[in-house]
């Protein structure tokens, strides 16, 4: 049944129960695709509690008994004999007594076409680390707007969270639009305003819909009835259609988890791919270390396969023995990330302590954990998405951007090029809680400060005389403003014979 | 095939069976990644192991994370005493077959104070036997952490728990206290004494597990499939009238009937549905019409709204 043939039997059902819908048949249909992460933003105020509890009514994720302790808890229902959604929402007892929502939830739902993760995240301004929170797996975020007010500064702010956090593509639902008498000049004039408004944040796949959640129209099923002008698409049918974000066309990255040894004769690296693909006789470099091998084969509980692609869990089996541990990245030789000392970054703070310029703390990104100082630069206005100048401690919900000096060598790619090994987490070695979240803007070069007309001298050592060189104390004194690539041997000579001297 | 296969891979018996599609896939690479992350990370993990599907679905993702070898960490059944006996068969099984490391604990208290569903309710009977069951287990063994097969979708709370949910000494859950959760990446870092429940499941629901099984040919216990039954009718709940303990009320009597459960606990606390799915595929069929929770069969999610969120804050898991 299409979604179109469901809100017409809806519509014939009219006023009547409920569950007199049909049930969308969405449990035994294989899926052809990975579930749909998305976040939702907007207050309370906006409707978004009723909005998702929509979505969970009208796709059948609530259960009658759920519905009736619902009914039993609130004791009230609405002019249309549903219950008070918020309630459904709001898991934890504190939230229950105060009426808020203080965290990120998730909740699950699914259509015939595919299912969805939704993160629920509370819209105040001091909640700026839940959003970030729950933007941080979302391929898509709806932001939801009164169609009575339109447009309002945390709808920027929840934008702005959002692009920073990776997402390219936005729903804006232009919601109690009932309530405007389905006014259809005051919906082009919203969307007008938000597509503006994502243009400017770089953000293409936009779609604005006119919508009542409270009413049903435009979330799972159709509003002609009421917009018989509108001929875009339900907030449903968007979502199916949305991409999933995928890591597949960079490099191969693979961040080591654990070593599996259950023999003497199996040594396997475990580890989810994180970028790229891999395959029986890829050679590929050990990071940090700079060693070179061979992929001989990909394992797994149920086959030894040809191949594997970002997001598939693995054994990867080389073809020598090379010292590899957890934390180490397995990456192709063609395409490799950033090594260095010093990088650059975006962070959002987490917690009510902020974060202190100077201060050691723990940055784990992938499997590893390492040291790191954190030196902020600037700090992003909200309000009106500038970055002004800014050199102290960020505080609780501030998204600022850093330096980050790493006392051993640390290995990313850019966020933007890889949502996976270009993000990190900050903990505070005091509390051990997670302070902040990261994302790599690039690696700082580390002849920063330094005339680029002083005299440089290139080597090209053998990687043991290398290693006893830079394990000097002479050589680790100064280890800030030396560049080293790893690089087999037909590279470096490929490289030196590049340059006149 | 290369012929230098090490030899736990020759005896690899899943090969011929279908893909799964990309979405269980997707959940189960989540599944594996958690689990290796959490066996790199701590000294001592432990798996909490019920016997119910969502637990045979969590051994099987762990026997997949940590393939060519064993699963690191043993398997802990707090048991209550009063399981289904076809549980307690069927968990036997599995242990010998997968060739797992195995930890049973019953709180001691069960047996001297004569603590049963029947005469101290099922509050504070589940209170007893399996919260400070299994927070004597884990202090017992010294786990910094311990996997558990909890879904979000289950419960209004569970909603908001993290993959790795954080306890502190005494095991306390605090909801208004958790680290932020980005990402794929997981904070480890605890102090001696503290400990985390890592949830690989979180992300599934009732209906990809069911998928999952099928997909996969997870072996469950029998008493998840219809078959013609004897019960009792107690409080609304169809309660299972095999074991001699079960003493019957005034007014109650023994009836058959193709029942079969959707959860399974502790029998005089868990209600069977009549049905007549006696296969897999059928199961999946009601499931679709289902229009109840699963958890409309547990009699200790009812004694009030966020009773589940109560327990969780003392300890259960």
């Amino acid at each position: 049944m299409t979604v179109s043939a469901i809100a017409q039997a809806a519509a014939e059902a009219s006023t009547g129960s409920v569950t007199a819908f049909p049930a969308v048949d969405a449990a035994r249909v294989p899926r052809d695709t990975r579930p749909l992460r998305l976040i939702t933003c907007g207050s309370v105020d906006d409707g978004k509690s009723t909005l998702i509890g929509r979505l969970l009514w009208d796709t059948k994720a609530v259960k009658e008994d759920q519905a009736a302790t619902l009914r039993r808890d609130s004791g009230k229902q609405n002019d249309l004999g549903l219950p008070d959604f918020a309630l459904l929402l709001d898991g934890l007892q504190a939230e229950r007594e105060q009426g808020i929502t203080i965290d990120v939830a998730y909740r699950y739902f699914a259509t015939d076409k595919r299912s969805f993760i939704v993160a629920d995240t509370p819209g105040h301004e001091q909640y700026t680390r839940n959003m970030a929170t729950g933007a941080s797996t979302a391929d898509l975020a709806v932001l939801l707007v009164d169609a009575r007010t339109g447009l309002l500064e945390q709808t920027r702010r929840h934008a702005t969270i959002a692009t920073l956090m990776g997402i390219k593509q936005f729903v804006l639902a232009v919601n109690k639009f009932d309530l405007t008498g389905y006014d259809r000049a005051r919906f082009d004039q919203i969307s007008h305003e938000f597509k503006e408004l994502a243009l400017s944040l770089g953000v293409r796949q936009i779609t604005a819909i006119p919508m009542s959640a409270l009413k049903g129209e435009n979330v799972v099923y159709d509003g002609k009835e009421s917009m018989p002008w509108y001929d875009g698409p339900t907030l449903v049918e968007v979502l199916e259609l949305a991409t999933v974000r995928s890591a597949q066309t960079v490099g191969f990255r693979l961040p080591v988890q654990r070593v599996s040894r259950p023999g003497e004769s199996f040594r396997g690296y475990q580890g989810t791919v994180a970028g790229g693909s891999v395959k029986p006789g890829d050679s590929v470099v050990i990071l940090p270390s700079g060693m070179v091998a061979n992929v001989t084969k990909i394992v797994t509980f149920d086959l030894v396969r040809n191949a594997a692609v970002a997001g598939d869990a693995i054994t990867l089996v080389l073809d020598r023995q090379v010292d590899v541990s957890r934390g180490d990245m397995i990456v192709s030789l063609e395409s490799q990330p950033q090594t260095g000392l010093a990088f650059d970054a975006q962070l959002v703070a987490l917690q009510s302590d902020g974060i202190q310029p100077g201060k050691r703390y723990w940055l784990k990104s992938g499997s590893r954990r390492q040291r790191v100082t954190v030196q902020p630069s600037s700090l992003l206005d909200l309000k009106s998405g500038k970055w002004n100048h800014h050199t102290d401690g960020l505080s609780m919900n501030a998204i600022g951007k850093v330096h980050l000096a790493f006392d051993e060598q640390a290995v990313f790619d850019a966020y933007e090029q890889n949502r996976t090994t270009g993000a990190f987490i900050l903990i505070d070695p005091d509390t051990n809680n997670t302070v902040a979240g990261g994302m790599i803007t690039g690696k700082r070069s580390s002849l920063s400060g330094i005339h680029t007309e002083d005299s440089r001298v290139i080597l090209s050592l053998p990687a043991d005389l290398a290693d006893q060189l830079m394990a000097t104390e002479l050589f680790a004194s100064r280890r800030e403003e030396a560049d080293i690539r790893r690089v087999n041997a037909g590279k470096a000579a490929e490289v030196l014979d590049g340059i006149d001297g | 095939m290369p012929s230098t296969l090490p030899e736990t891979e020759l005896h690899n018996p899943q090969t011929t069976k279908t893909p799964l599609d990309p979405h269980l896939k997707a959940l189960e690479n989540e599944a594996i990644h958690i689990f290796r992350e959490v066996a790199a990370e701590f000294d001592k993990p432990v798996m909490l192991y019920s016997v119910g599907k969502d637990s045979s679905v969590l051994l099987h993702l762990a026997r997949k994370a940590f393939y060519p070898g064993r699963v690191p960490f043993p398997l802990l059944h707090v048991n209550t005493g009063w399981k289904f006996s076809e549980m307690i068969a069927f968990r036997n099984d599995i242990v010998k077959k997968y060739d797992l490391d195995f930890i049973e604990h019953i709180n001691p208290r069960g047996a001297a104070e004569n603590v049963t569903p029947f005469t101290h309710g099922s509050a504070l009977f589940t209170d007893i036997m399996k919260t400070e069951g299994l927070r004597q287990a884990l202090d017992a063994g010294g786990f910094d952490a311990a996997f558990g097969g909890a879904r979000r979708d289950e419960e209004a709370s569970r909603a908001k728990e993290r993959i790795y949910s954080f306890r502190t000494p005494e095991h306390r859950w605090d909801p208004r206290a958790q680290r932020p959760e980005l990402w794929n990446i997981y904070n480890g870092m605890i102090r001696k004494g503290e400990s985390v429940r890592a949830f690989p499941l979180s992300n599934w629901t009732e209906v990809d597990i069911w998928r999952y099984i099928q997909v996969e040919e997870i072996p469950l216990v029998p008493l998840y499939y219809a078959k013609e039954r004897p019960y009792i009718e107690r409080d609304g709940m169809m309660i299972l009238a095999e074991d001699p303990r079960l003493e019957l009320l005034p007014g109650e009597t023994v009836k058959h009937g193709s029942i079969r459960f959707r959860t399974l606990g502790d029998f005089p606390l868990t209600g069977a549905i009549p049905s007549v799915a006696t296969n897999l595929e059928e199961v999946i069929a009601e499931l679709e019409i289902a229009t109840v929770s699963e958890r409309q069969g547990r009699a200790i999610d009812r004694d009030q709204s966020g009773s589940m969120e109560k327990k969780k804050r003392e300890g259960y898991f």
